[in-house]
């Protein structure tokens, strides 16, 4: 007697023989019709014919019966709308009984019926049921409502349904109101402008309250719902906190993680100092612990938001490492996580642990587990200095395994600590050179010939080995080709006799053989260089190398703290924001930690500020997205080349004899066998015409001084302004403006003579100002000014002077004397003046500020209307000295990150969000990071006047 | 919310559906289907798969995979966690969870869904309320309904539902009132070649049984709540009394519930009750191989370690075993490469030891993971850790009524590397 007896029909006139059933005069023998028909339903079978039949079954006292018939309904509605609407007199008349359950019921099942015709008639029942006198009735009523705006939003907002589910947030009942709030939330998700959920301090104690007695899944709700509201200040939050700290002892994982998000993001406005900080952290800890002691799905969005939280905070779980140790049976995408947060939270005090561990976990079955756990000790090998060399023995060790893919994986990594540590490890190259026939794999076979190219001083066989790769280079990926060209390059340069055949073999092969156009620019380019000049080729491409970051997969900063706003989400599973993946996020608004608003913390004033460079605790970070090794292969080619081989271009191209004298320079006393016959010049259409003729004239530009102001070098300078008029002069009109040109200040100023007499005799002297401006040179007006006569005379400025704080910051006060009487006045100098010309920061640097400057230092701004898009905006900025550090595109936005420096060696750090090829969104997002935060506003309004004008 | 449930047996085939919203087409599973066949094994199927315009959220449990459906930025803890409380819903419906014994109850099941989430938003999803909505499935019942012709769904509006102890129905009568809780702590470790522990730690928790008249109000305390710095409650439980006192005060559910779990993982309060000895060598030249262990109790409080099974994973290189053991039976699955051995009891006076040699593949080379040891066993009347009850009361009813207390120790993922 079981169900399974639905399923036995299957024949022919199924469908018949329910039919007759279904019109049975028989109770029993129609109910067991409707089971055969849902029996059918669920498992996917279409029995949409029977829809007239079931629904006349709809009329009964039956409560099982009728159940079953509504599920029917709710599946097949829709493909039959004109007899759905049979159904909606039942419905009406239930929404009417006397008991709450049948009611509730009506009104759930109408909702879920999704015909247009069928809505029109659910309004009227559905706003009694929001203010039915039964609890369970209303916060049905109240899912009701998300479910009709899912099928006719502007119906709901018509009906005024909106205020009232606002109003159930206060309704008594704490079931009701997580309903409510969960209702309210999923409508807002499909309207991100709409301030539906709009709270204060009154809704959020409702909130409060209800939390503690609602169901588990209304605590989800609600606590979501809190992590959007931004306290007034630390008090506040900290009471929230409070509050909400008792759900980390939940059962339920989910509860726990909303609590966590709430937290974590309302710690952001509470002062360090605080004893509630400490324990807070305290108390964050175990609850993260225990979710690792779940099933293994929870543990795995576990662990994904664990990732975020330590990249955050580390200090929460650092004494935690122990539980991120893999088990064998894990499956492997939480071993995958287990292993990321490992290194992560690998530091001195347990480096030993950890590498013991990762040792184990490389003899493992599991080839991508065995992988990753070979690269998580070169990781804690550049991210730990004290433990390399036993990384490095460790990793040695593991190569004399000889498992393929361990071998493989082990030397790309050891490339990366050669990397890190120059000079320090090469002993081991021999070991690596022995297992170069076992190398298959591109990236390990482009890691070795990395180690060969950069080492072939050291390594007597370096040309053999070199050679052996390039008779299968065109079988090789773009990778290995790319990184053969170089490493052969590096070779001729360190040992030109010897490998001057193999060089010309790989340029051959690389420019004329080989349609990859990357393989061939590069080609080209070294060709280039050793031709026209081997010494510039030298320092190019054997150009020290920047050391490489300790942690190359960082999560950006600002998008950390958004990501950490979206703790237990998807998108903390994918650690994207969700506007980069959710179905339908268009215009999603972004959510930001809430600034740290304390009451009663004094600012950092300029002067305690360390002036000059950042500190440089931080860690050094290369934000490399993709492999390191791309990296690699960009920087050989990268900063260098804009350098020496241009202040040296003074070689002529020629056709022929490309390498000429050059090479001769760089090889010494050996002058014979190399040089014109051999070398055959590339051809000619593929170099540009005149390296040289472009550039000398931008030289030149940047260097016309003469050309005054409003050249397109230098900084914008606004035109002139009248800063004294000459009522209060005594006849005697000043108008001026500021232009800071390579690197000097100075004030242009016209001086007028409105007066009746002769003017002689000028002085002029600056009163002490914030960054200490003072005339560079005495005010110099050669002739008398006579009657109705002007003058103009640029007055060079330093920033030697002596300093005081002014309100506003960049006011700037002026006594000028002449014949008849000295005047006074005071004017606001835009602060572009004082950008420096070496404030450009170097990206590790960057990062590293960026994160080391509290985040309360940060301010926003929004320059409206600057239809730019991000090259323009770079590039007129930079004219201004404010330098494009990075440029990002991220979610179709493009950012920049920019850095410049003042006069007194104070750092700004700027995030610029530019929504390109959107001509409804021409504001730019500015953000800026700086030690003395006063200086923002100031900042922004430079920002604003280089990109208005 | 959560728009859509698919459960799909090992074979790939969606025996069931369910859609809380508009239906989703089952092709959706598709992009769950090419997931299950990249993973090589069930267990690695991830638990979040994304698709154009869905995102698939599974568990795995009792070889039946539960695939939820979700369109919009949902929780995905939410989704999983609502998914276990189906699988334990079934569970406590039909006694197991098991495809033959869905599709038996294919009505029911679909009744019990439909009640458990409304819109996608969780609506009563306590075992307590869900059976007073639809009553589970009984011979007796069946047998009765068809003579009756009366149903299996309630008519009668949930009372709990709307009660603040929703967890609990009113109403309640027995004849012998009785109140059993079983303190049980499994020991989850990673012990090293050497011996020596590299972490452990010990998930325990309180599992009750209540079968108790009206609304009683309990407390229970213990002898050393110190003990308990990281727990989870269930929700009767009362927070603040028990952040100010340490003792738990609750209105308990009707019934099989979990009143609380805990994590004990400072390293000092871990023993470790067994050790195993093992010498497993695979040589180089010959294709033979020689295994022995030898299992034993180490800190034990003076209890006896029963219902040892030892399981061990070896590697694709092995071809057979030949194996004796001291006492118990083993079995060796030359397909899965599985060894299990089943040693029952260990007498501390006679260790059990299994020896043998392990036949190698001719010619292949020494296997180069070496494989870990799997541990199970069971300690009665002890709880490892030490934690204690002091004592139950029972406020708001008259009766008395009749208390016990168990404690018992087991394995949870204990491993042993070799």
């Amino acid at each position: 007697m079981t169900d399974s007896k639905y399923f036995t029909t299957t024949k022919k006139g199924e469908i018949f023989e329910l039919k007759a059933e279904l019109n049975s005069d028989k109770k029993e023998k129609k109910k067991e019709a409707v089971k055969k028909v849902i029996a059918s339903m669920t498992v996917g079978k279409d029995v949409s014919a029977l829809f007239p039949d079931v629904v006349n079954c709809m009329q009964t006292d039956n409560l099982e019966l009728k159940k079953l018939v509504y599920l029917y309904l709710m599946n097949y509605a829709k493909s039959q709308p004109d007899m759905a609407i049979m159904a909606v007199n039942t419905f009406v008349k239930d929404c009417e009984d006397p008991n709450p359950l049948i009611r509730a019921l009506a009104v759930r099942t109408m909702g879920c019926i999704r015909v247009d015709k069928i809505t029109e008639y659910l309004c009227e029942p559905l706003r009694k049921c929001l203010k039915d006198e039964d609890p369970y009735v209303r916060k049905t009523a109240a899912v009701c409502v998300a479910k009709l705006h899912d099928i006719n939003a502007q119906l709901v907002e018509d009906q005024g349904f909106l205020d009232t589910l606002k109003d159930l947030i206060s309704d008594s009942n704490p079931m009701v109101v997580a309903n409510a709030v969960a209702a309210l939330s999923e409508i807002a998700e499909s309207h991100p402008s709409s301030n539906l959920l709009d709270l204060n301090p009154q809704s959020i104690n409702k909130l409060l309250t209800a939390l503690n007695e609602c169901t588990e899944w209304g605590q989800i709700f609600i606590l979501d719902c809190l992590a959007n509201y931004t306290p007034k200040d630390d008090r506040e939050a900290q009471s929230i906190c409070e509050r909400v700290t008792p759900r980390l002892s939940h059962a339920n994982s989910a509860v726990v993680l909303s609590a966590v998000k709430v937290l974590m993001k309302f710690m952001e406005m509470l002062s360090k100092d605080l004893d509630y900080y400490g324990t807070l952290l305290k108390k964050l800890a175990p609850p993260l612990v225990t979710l690792l002691s779940a099933e293994p799905e929870l543990q795995y969005v576990a662990l994904r938001n664990i990732n975020l939280i330590v990249q955050k905070r580390p200090e929460i779980l650092k004494h935690e490492m122990k539980v991120f140790f893999v088990k064998y049976n894990d499956p492997i995408y939480v071993k995958l996580e287990k292993l990321d947060i490992m290194i992560r939270l690998a530091s001195q005090a347990n480096i030993a642990q950890v590498l013991a561990e990762l040792k184990e976990y490389a003899t493992e079955v599991d080839v991508d587990f065995v992988r990753k756990a070979v690269r998580a000790i070169g990781r804690c090998a550049i991210k730990v200095e004290q433990s390399a060399e036993r990384c490095v023995s460790t990793l040695l060790d593991l190569i004399q395994t000889k498992v393929n893919y361990v071998v493989q994986e082990a030397i790309v990594v050891i490339k990366d600590i050669f990397r890190k540590y120059p000079n320090k490890y090469e002993s081991v190259i021999a070991t690596l050179c022995e297992n170069l026939d076992s190398l298959d794999e591109p990236e390990a076979r482009a890691a070795m010939i990395w180690i060969v190219g950069e080492y072939a001083e050291r390594i007597d066989n370096a040309d053999e080995l070199l050679e052996s790769f390039l008779e299968g280079f065109h079988d090789e990926s773009t990778q290995v080709q790319l990184q053969l060209l170089t490493a052969i390059v590096k070779l001729f340069l360190k040992k030109p006799t010897e490998t001057q055949e193999l060089v010309q073999q790989v340029l051959s092969l690389a420019t004329q053989d080989s349609d990859n156009p990357d393989l061939r620019d590069r080609g080209y380019i070294y060709w280039r260089l050793l031709s026209t000049d081997p010494v510039a080729a030298k320092e190019v491409v054997l150009a020290e190398k920047p050391l490489i970051s300790e942690e190359t997969d960082l999560i950006e900063p600002t998008l950390l703290d958004e990501l950490i706003c979206y703790i237990g989400t998807l998108a903390s599973v994918y650690h994207k924001p969700p506007s980069a993946f959710v179905e339908g996020g268009r215009g999603v608004v972004h959510k930001s930690l809430p600034p740290r608003t304390a009451s009663n913390e004094s600012v950092e004033s300029p002067e305690t500020a360390p002036a000059g460079a950042p500190s440089n605790e931080q860690p050094d970070v290369i934000p490399t997205q993709g492999d390191l090794l791309g990296d690699l292969l960009n920087l050989d080619l990268g900063p260098p080349v804009s350098g020496p081989p241009l202040a040296t271009s003074s070689v002529q191209m020629g056709a022929v004899d490309l390498l000429g004298g050059g090479l001769d320079s760089l090889m010494g006393d050996e002058p014979e066998g190399i040089g014109g016959p051999n070398f055959v010049a590339p051809p000619a259409a593929a170099v540009p015409a005149n390296l040289g003729a472009p550039m000398g004239s931008g030289l030149s530009d940047l260097f016309d001084l003469t050309s005054g102001v409003g050249t397109l070098s230098g900084s914008y300078v606004a035109p002139k302004a009248v800063w004294l008029p000459a009522m209060k002069a005594k006849g005697l009109e000043i108008s001026g403006t500021f232009t800071r040109q390579v690197g000097s200040i100075s004030m242009d100023l016209q001086l007028t003579n409105k007066a009746l007499q002769v003017m002689t005799d000028f002085a002029i002297q600056f009163n002490r100002n914030s960054f200490g401006l003072a005339p560079a040179a005495p005010l110099q007006v050669h002739a008398p000014l006579s009657p109705n006569q002007s003058v103009e005379i640029s007055l060079p400025l330093n920033t030697v002077g002596s300093v005081m704080k002014m309100e506003p910051l960049n006011n700037l006060q002026v006594a000028v004397k002449n014949n008849i009487d000295v005047f006074y006045f005071s004017t606001l100098y835009p602060l572009h003046i004082l950008f420096v010309e070496d404030g450009k920061m170097d990206r590790q640097m960057f990062l590293a500020t960026w994160k080391d400057i509290p985040n309360e230092n940060e301010a926003q701004f929004q320059i409206r209307d600057c239809p730019l898009n991000a090259e323009a905006v770079s590039s007129r900025l930079q004219s201004s000295n404010i330098f494009t550090v990075a440029k990002r595109n991220v979610e179709g936005q493009d950012m920049l990150y920019q850095s410049l420096k003042l006069t007194n060696g104070i750092w700004v750090l700027a995030e610029l969000r530019i929504q390109p090829g959107n001509p409804n969104f021409t504001d730019l997002e500015l953000s800026l990071k700086c030690r003395a935060p006063e200086v923002s506003q100031h900042v922004y309004q430079a920002y604003e006047t280089i990109l208005k004008n | 919310m959560i728009h859509s449930l698919f459960l799909i047996n090992s074979s790939g085939d969606i025996f069931l559906e369910k859609h809380w919203k508009s239906v989703v087409s089952r092709s959706v599973c598709d992009y769950f289907f090419e997931a299950q066949e990249r993973a090589t094994e069930a267990e690695n199927v991830p638990p979040v798969i994304p698709t154009p315009h869905h995102y698939l959220l599974s568990v795995y449990r009792h070889k039946i995979f539960f695939v939820a459906v979700i369109q919009t930025e949902v929780p995905p803890l939410f989704v999983i966690e609502f998914l276990h409380r189906v699988v334990d819903t079934f569970q406590d419906y039909f006694g197991v969870c098991s495809e033959p014994v869905i599709k038996d109850n294919v009505v029911v099941v679909y009744e019990v869904l439909e009640e458990m989430l409304d819109n996608g938003f969780p609506l009563a999803t306590e075992s307590n309320i869900l059976k007073e909505l639809i009553k589970p499935p009984t011979i007796l019942r069946t047998v009765v309904n068809t003579i009756t012709g009366s149903t299996n769904v309630g008519d009668q509006l949930p009372t709990g539902q709307l009660s603040v102890v929703p967890w609990r129905r009113t109403g309640v009568k027995y004849t012998n009132n009785e109140a059993y809780f079983d303190v049980v702590e499994e020991i989850d470790a990673i012990i090293d070649k050497s011996g020596s522990t590299i972490t452990a730690e010990i998930q325990g928790v309180i599992d009750a049984c209540v079968k108790l008249t009206g609304m009683p109000d309990l407390t229970l305390s213990f002898m050393n709540p110190r003990l308990l710095d990281d727990v989870s409650f269930h929700p009767c439980v009362r927070f603040k009394r028990w952040e100010s006192e340490r003792i738990l005060s609750f209105i308990p559910p009707d019934g099989n519930f979990r009143l609380l779990s805990y994590h004990v993982s400072a390293q000092n309060l871990v023993a470790i009750p067994v050790y195993v000895k093992h010498n497993i060598s695979f040589r180089d030249s010959s294709s033979l191989g020689r295994f022995e262990i030898t299992v034993g109790p180490k800190q034990t409080m003076g209890k006896t370690i029963e219902g040892v099974i030892v399981t061990s994973q070896m590697p694709k290189g092995v071809l057979n075993m030949s194996l004796s053991p001291s006492q118990g039976t083993h079995t060796f699955d030359p397909v899965t490469k599985m060894l299990s051995w089943d040693v029952g009891k260990i007498n501390p006076q006679k260790l059990p030891s299994l020896k043998g040699t392990v036949s190698l593949q001719a010619g292949a080379s020494r296997p180069d993971e070496n494989p870990t040891i799997n541990l199970q066993f069971k300690i009665q009347q002890l709880a490892i850790s030490g934690l204690k009850v002091n004592r139950l009361d029972m406020y708001g009813e008259k009766y008395k009524p009749f208390k016990g207390i168990k404690y018992m120790t087991k394995a949870g993922k204990f491993q042993v590397r070799t």
